[in-house]
């Protein structure tokens, strides 16, 4: 487990130096990479959905980057861009398209459309967390005002 | 407010604009931005229509609507940091114009935050890294580094030859495949499959993944889908150049 910490720690790290963000913000970026990463395997390892543990890991993700955000006064993207990576299911994407290589076209669809709703579950969880900080949001500024 | 003013605000905003959009920003925060800035500045009114290959903007109905158009789209977030904090101190009123306009035009001089070759040594150290978190052998960790490493140096060479992203990734990918497998035959590494998935993964559009959703999210249905299209490419072009490789 700390093997895996570290691990995405640091390729989500690599991964911010690949998109220039400015070296103050690595750190938290590889830290919400980490995290998310870890909830993954968690997930996995009991026995839910990778679906539905990419949605949550992606979820995870982005509430970590809206707080850093907020506290670092930075745009969200710069930190939840690389911790977001290791989701993306290149792993099925790469079987799916030897799949196709080899002809066996049924087999290569099925792994596509695994592939393509694990994309969507990435999607949806950056959707959830930003609706999630747009009503926050709105709550704390009326609460400011009121 | 005066005419020679409203030039000046113009100027800064679709400066701020462009070095934004140029480096990888969200549409909605490009458009924020610009708005944020004219406000700031006095402006009451003012509309910017923000897509990722160009920028609309236009200032009451004194001043004429200037487009500018955005060819090219690099991913330096340093930059969108700069512009956003920029901004964030001409809303507070501690910029005056010719102050902001300098510092916008700073910024726009910069260069990267890291020298290449800090970055072919992050993307292959994280090749390595995906490799292990992926369930791969440490024996092909340093393979993973080499192949990753060799095909993002690919993708940055034959980009700055060939303007066209979508080739580059191609033949990125297809060095990838092509040093795994060779790597894998002189019995320098094993899983040939492992090796490959990591490596490929810096070549990953996570920031297209990312800013399309929030773009779509906040209604910018355009910039959304294209950068969505974008993405799509990409993982088209990756994928191609493994099957490329897999097919020999």
């Amino acid at each position: 487990m700390l093997v895996q910490f570290l691990m995405s720690f640091i390729a989500a790290a690599g991964f911010g130096i690949i998109f220039n963000v400015p070296k103050k913000t690595l750190i938290q970026g590889g830290l919400a990479g980490a995290i998310g990463w870890l909830a993954y395997l968690f997930l996995v390892e009991f026995q839910f959905d990778q679906v539905f543990a990419t949605f949550v890991a992606s979820f995870i993700v982005a509430v970590f980057s809206h707080i850093f955000s907020k506290v670092y006064k930075t745009p969200m993207i710069i930190f939840s861009v690389a911790g977001i990576i290791p989701l993306v299911p290149g792993g099925l994407a790469y079987d799916a398209m030897r799949h196709v290589v080899q002809q066996e076209y049924t087999a290569a669809i099925e792994l596509a459309a695994k592939a393509f709703m694990i994309s969507g579950a990435i999607a949806m969880g950056l959707i959830f967390s930003e609706v999630m900080n747009q009503v926050l949001v709105k709550r704390i500024r009326a609460a400011n005002r009121g | 407010m005066q005419k020679t003013n409203l030039k000046e605000v113009m100027e800064i905003s679709l400066l701020a604009g462009k070095i934004m959009l140029e480096n990888g920003a969200e549409t909605y925060r490009v458009e924020d931005t610009m708005n944020r800035i004219a406000r700031a500045f006095g402006v009451e009114q003012c509309e910017s229509f923000v897509t990722p290959t160009g920028i609309i903007f236009s200032i009451d109905d004194v001043e004429q609507t200037k487009l500018v158009r955005v060819f090219e789209r690099t991913t330096d977030l340093h930059k969108v940091d700069l512009v956003n904090s920029i901004s964030r101190r001409i809303s507070s009123g501690e910029l005056s114009m010719e102050e902001a306009l300098l510092a916008l035009k700073q910024v726009n001089q910069s260069k990267e935050e890291y020298p290449i070759w800090i970055q072919v040594f992050a993307a292959s150290i994280a090749s390595g890294c995906f490799l292990i978190m992926f369930q791969g052998l440490w024996a092909d960790f340093v393979p993973a580094m080499v192949a990753g490493g060799l095909g993002f140096i690919t993708l940055i060479y034959i980009h700055q030859l060939v303007k066209i992203k979508f080739f580059a990734e191609f033949l990125a990918s297809f060095v990838i495949g092509v040093t795994a497998y060779g790597l894998v035959i002189w019995d320098f590494g094993v899983q040939l499959d492992k090796i490959i998935i990591g490596s490929v993964m810096p070549l990953v559009p996570g920031l297209l993944i990312t800013s399309a959703v929030r773009d779509l999210m906040a209604g910018h249905l355009v910039a959304g889908l294209s950068k969505g299209a974008e993405a799509f490419l990409t993982a088209f072009a990756i994928g191609a150049g493994i099957a490329a490789v897999l097919s020999l």
